[in-house]
């Protein structure tokens, strides 16, 4: 099914440049916010603190860019009085910038944990589960990002419902830990920070799941952020 | 059914309290309609208009917007050689029916233009003018219409010390509104706005605006505008029209916010068409 989206051009050609350069902030925050968590990452699993540095230093850029996006925004709204595909635009971007502001604030989390734990030798339990929980968030937030920058509702979809598949991993690596605990029970204290980055990344999951969800309401006008997985699919078949 | 005598509309609406009334829908079936060596103006419109709400009507400039408009009161009849065909019902009644009292009609059905067009006459005479065609004398009375419609427009607060000095003086959009004050004064059940705010300056805008939001309670108000933000203020429904076809018929919400139709969609961005 085609999106009926519009790719015409505005007659004002300032308001095409406006949203233009709102749409390239937005996919520059992302791929910083990308950038960000492959360094945590990582860095927890090599216990090397200079790429959480460098993760840590990202988040001051990625929080003024949320700040720029949100200005242009409001800007838009007040002059330009957007409707229907445009309205739908800005009001999508804002909540993506939320979402991304919020997992850069997740990257941060897991490359301050990095750090903590990079000069202690502690049992790493997790580490498969850990890396693959981690590439599934990573891909999740590409392919979001991807399908909004091509409003595809099909990709979208898809990492919405591939949310779902991160929890085996994540109650497994739990577990693991909590075994670990009860086996080093001198370690608890790394293995809480383990907990805390394994919970980080689960959350930057929901976050990429729910960027997915503003393209599918760009694109469709659709608000599937309550929707069963049988609602989803019916979206893309 | 034929349609109401002349006499027994006017008494009816003497006798009907604009409050406790509920105004008609309009129904449009089949309509389409022609200008003499211009071909069609109006293709085939069927159109739902709800009652009691009121419904903007856009559209690029000769789209037929204004000629839908101008048919629900018969304005078009004054053109020589318009031909038209279909049906529109307001209430259970025809208006194209031959047989339509088009002076009651317009009674009923009434209309403010783009521009204020009062009678040169004062303020007080200006409301009281379709009273009195309506057979009112009593002066208790007429004071009491008067009041009441200039107090519905919001105006008698600006007026009520110099209601007999002349209307012109007026500022335009005191003009407009003293002119929906005369519409309103005669108790009509559909109000037809062409265009009735583009002549005047922003807050007096807002007032109009302000007031078709207050009056739709007690009218069915048809609104054509060429400002697209006043449409998605004022209405509760939208008819998109081009090239005299109806596009597109939503609730206001939906058509600013996903309409369903790419030609919609594109004009209401702003896009190339």
């Amino acid at each position: 099914m085609s999106e009926k989206l519009s790719y015409k051009q505005h007659i004002s050609a300032q308001f095409n440049a406006e949203l233009d350069a709102i749409k390239n902030d937005l996919l520059e925050m992302g791929g910083k916010v990308e950038n960000q968590i492959e360094l945590a990452t990582e860095a927890l699993l090599q216990t090397d603190s200079e790429p959480a540095e460098a993760a840590i230093l990202i988040d001051r850029s990625i929080n003024r860019l949320e700040v720029e996006i949100d200005e242009q925004c409001a800007r838009i709204l007040a002059r330009r009085q957007p409707a229907a595909s445009d309205l739908r635009l800005i009001i999508a971007i804002a909540k993506v910038t939320t979402d991304l502001e919020r997992i850069g604030d997740e990257a941060s989390k897991v490359a301050r944990v990095a750090i903590k734990l990079a000069p202690v030798q502690s049992p790493q339990p997790t580490e498969l589960r850990f890396r693959r929980i981690a590439n599934h968030v990573n891909r999740m937030l590409r392919q979001s990002l991807d399908a909004f920058a091509r409003q595809s509702v099909e990709q979208a979809v898809k990492v919405v419902l591939s949310d779902a598949d991160i929890d085996d991993d994540y109650h497994s690596a739990m577990t693991e830990l909590q075994q670990a605990m009860r086996t080093h029970p001198d370690h608890i204290e790394y293995l809480m920070e383990q907990v805390w980055a394994l919970r980080s990344l689960e959350r930057i999951g929901d976050h990429a799941s729910s960027i997915a969800e503003q393209v599918v309401y760009l694109a469709r006008g659709v608000d599937i952020r309550h929707a069963d997985n049988e609602g989803l699919r019916n979206l893309i078949n | 059914m034929p349609y109401m005598q002349r006499d027994a509309l006017i008494q009816a609406s003497q006798f009907q309290s604009t409050a406790a009334r509920t105004p008609p829908g309009l129904v449009v079936q089949q309509l389409s309609l022609s200008y003499p060596g211009n071909g069609s103006a109006l293709v085939d419109i069927n159109l739902d208009i709800p009652a009691g709400a009121v419904t903007a009507v856009i559209g690029p400039s000769g789209c037929g917007k204004s000629t839908l408009l101008r048919c629900f009161n018969r304005m078009n009849d004054t053109i020589e050689g318009c031909r038209y065909s279909g049906a529109i019902y307001v209430g259970d009644n025809n208006v194209l029916a031959a047989a339509t009292d088009v002076t009651a009609l317009r009674r009923r059905v009434g209309m403010v233009f783009q521009r204020p067009n009062p009678f040169a006459k004062s303020i007080y005479d200006n409301v009281a003018y379709g009273p009195r065609i309506g057979g009112i004398r009593r002066k208790r009375d007429l004071d009491e219409i008067v009041e009441r419609a200039l107090r519905d427009v919001a105006l008698w607060d600006e007026v009520s010390d110099r209601l007999h000095t002349g209307a012109l003086r007026l500022s335009l959009g005191q003009q407009q509104r003293l002119v929906l004050a005369r519409t309103i004064a005669i108790e009509p059940e559909v109000l037809l706005l062409d265009e009735p705010a583009s002549s005047l300056d922003p807050i007096s805008t807002l007032k109009i605006e302000e007031l078709i939001y207050e009056l739709k309670h007690t009218y069915t108000i048809i609104i054509v505008t060429h400002n697209m933000q006043q449409a998605a203020r004022v209405s509760d429904w939208t008819a998109f029209m081009n090239g005299g076809k109806l596009v597109e018929f939503d609730e206001t919400d939906r058509i600013f916010t996903n309409p369903v139709e790419r030609a919609t969609e594109d004009y209401i961005t702003g896009r190339y068409g």
